[in-house]
């Protein structure tokens, strides 16, 4: 009797989260006077709202940008992350607890100190409005260091002696023995990176000021905000739909991995 | 074996550049522009401690610092309580956990755009659908964003819906770590739900409840996107937020001294907050 109870709630909470979103897709094939009063269905289906969006914004070439970014950036994390991560855990020389503790401070500060001064050095560096401001300071992560650092430290010793004594030279030694053994690190440092900087707003916001070279997410947001979409609730919906789209189609497939990622980076807090 | 030595230096050097340029100066010239006004073009203009004076008489800055408490103190309670309360009824052995799961996160995979480009329709004042769900019960219409005592409020709701996939999650995971015989021995004892709850489920989770707070207060005081959007930190500058304000100092205004104050006493302000938050759970281990 009591679990009939608890499922009624949970289905009725998942209506909560589910029918938001079907009401959002909905809404953004309904005719634009039929909004108002769209409830489950509206009298015919429409592209217009699609049609006026590429009309109005690039989004294409903004998805494309974002899909861009956000793969140089998982790339360079990855790279430098599990470099950065093998000498911390590996190897033995000076310095390395002073690293160490770099890392930690700059997980510890909080981003808004530095985003005034990081914009000065973008502008001194003439890279306003170029794929570099968006790619290049975030090539760097430290939640993804300590991570593979972590991993790194799981692998048996014996694997690295038998490379170094094949002669194996330390970078074959990371991307050839340890990246094949470190797959589920890889994978949760790949989602968390790949999302993180897909969603990301408020940096593009402030180093991109040319509409073909903004994210996807920054072109809806501007979208929504400036009066382009002329308080047209359906091209923004639209807009907001292609946004979501992306990241909800790799959700479905790897829904499991999504989910355990952003768990274990709240456990490592 | 003399060429082994450089190596590990090799490997950490992007790291070293990487610090240097994006963490280590901008957090010392971030000090030096607070005693400066500047608007990149113009020379820089030394002001002695007149940004800080600024500030602190600055009301807009102080209602934005209000105005994040507010949020955190609507948004975090009520994460943890309802998060809590769904986790607790996920774990009692339901059949399509999964699938519950995977629903209630689906909010936290998706862009904050996204979430607050639909949750602007949800509450719509003429149109949007709570309000024709009120008006259908009998209610009036409620001025969700336009009401400058409920539109904070409404914003941390929407914040709530967004992230509390994530800690029922990780809310569950603490759950499966109370090991079963404790609620074996309190059955015996005849104790009934509630009582189970309050004495052996919420000691033991004690830790992933202060985690959730210590994470909700990181991301709340990073609150931007969300009134950019929505409100545009409106109606009279009730949902402007921290963030929002020095966002408008630095990249509407170009008052780059002042911006990178309001950001150092800030940064401050959070790193005290998480400091405070973290004591407070090491002294209750």
């Amino acid at each position: 009797m009591r679990k009939a109870l608890f499922y009624i709630i949970l289905i009725m909470i998942s209506l909560l989260f589910i029918y938001p979103f079907y009401w959002m897709v909905i809404a953004s094939l309904t005719p634009e006077n039929e909004l108002s009063s769209l409830t489950f269905l509206p009298s015919y289906f429409t592209l217009s709202s699609y049609i006026q969006m590429f009309d109005k914004i690039p989004i294409i070439r903004s998805f494309f940008n974002s899909l861009f970014v956000a793969l140089s950036v998982t790339t360079g994390v990855l790279i430098f992350g599990s470099m950065v991560g093998y000498a911390l855990s590996r190897l033995n020389f000076k310095g390395k607890k002073l690293i160490f503790y770099l890392i930690i401070f700059t997980m510890t500060l909080p981003f808004q100190i530095t985003l005034i001064p990081q914009y000065i050095i973008i502008v001194k560096f003439g890279w306003v409005d170029s794929y570099y401001a968006l790619i290049i300071p975030y090539l760097m992560n430290t939640l993804a260091i300590i991570m593979f650092r972590q991993y790194f430290k799981s692998i048996p010793q014996d694997l690295i002696d038998a490379a170094r004594i094949d002669g194996c030279s330390e970078l074959r030694i990371i991307f050839r023995i340890l990246w094949p053994n470190s797959i589920p690190a890889i994978v949760t440092i790949a989602i968390l990176t790949f999302m993180a900087t897909w969603n990301e707003v408020l940096w593009p916001l402030i180093v991109i000021r040319d509409e073909h070279l903004m994210t996807m997410p920054q072109l809806v947001t501007l979208f929504a905000v400036g009066g382009r979409a002329e308080s047209q609730l359906g091209v923004k919906l639209a807009s907001a739909v292609l946004l979501a789209l992306p990241i909800i189609i790799c959700y479905l497939f790897l829904q499991k991995y999504f989910i355990q990622s952003m768990v274990s980076t709240g456990l490592k807090e | 074996m003399k060429r082994k030595t450089f190596i590990p230096y090799l490997l950490v050097s992007p790291y070293v550049v990487h610090f240097i340029v994006f963490v280590a100066f901008p957090v010392i010239f971030s000090i030096f522009l607070t005693f400066h006004d500047w608007n990149i073009i113009a020379p820089m203009r030394y002001v002695g401690l007149s940004n800080y004076i600024r500030l602190f008489n600055d009301t807009i800055f102080i209602k934005s610092l209000l105005n994040t408490l507010i949020f955190l103190a609507i948004h975090i309670p009520l994460q943890i309580i309802s998060a809590l309360v769904i986790a607790e009824i996920l774990n009692q052995n339901i059949k399509l956990r999964g699938f519950f799961r995977a629903t209630f996160f689906m909010p936290v995979i998706v862009s904050g755009v996204v979430v607050t480009i639909l949750w602007q329709q949800l509450y719509g004042f003429e149109t949007g659908l709570l309000n024709r769900v009120f008006i259908q019960l009998g209610f009036g219409k409620v001025g969700w964003l336009t009401d400058p005592s409920i539109a904070m409020p409404s914003i941390a709701l929407m914040a709530t819906w967004k992230n509390v996939g994530l800690y029922i999650v990780l809310f569950l995971v603490g759950l499966q770590t109370v090991p079963a015989h404790y609620y074996e021995a309190a059955d015996l004892e005849g104790a009934n739900h509630f009582q189970k709850f309050i004495k052996i489920t919420l000691p033991l989770i004690n830790p992933t409840i202060f985690m959730v707070v210590i994470l909700s207060t990181i991301g709340g005081f990073s609150l931007f996107i969300e009134p950019y959007v929505m409100t545009g930190g409106g109606p009279l500058n009730s949902t402007i937020s921290a963030m929002l304000y020095i966002y408008k100092q630095g990249f509407f205004y170009y008052h780059m001294g002042y911006a990178a104050t309001l950001g150092f006493f800030f940064a401050l302000l959070i790193l005290t907050v998480i400091m405070i938050q973290k004591r407070y759970v090491e002294k209750d281990r």
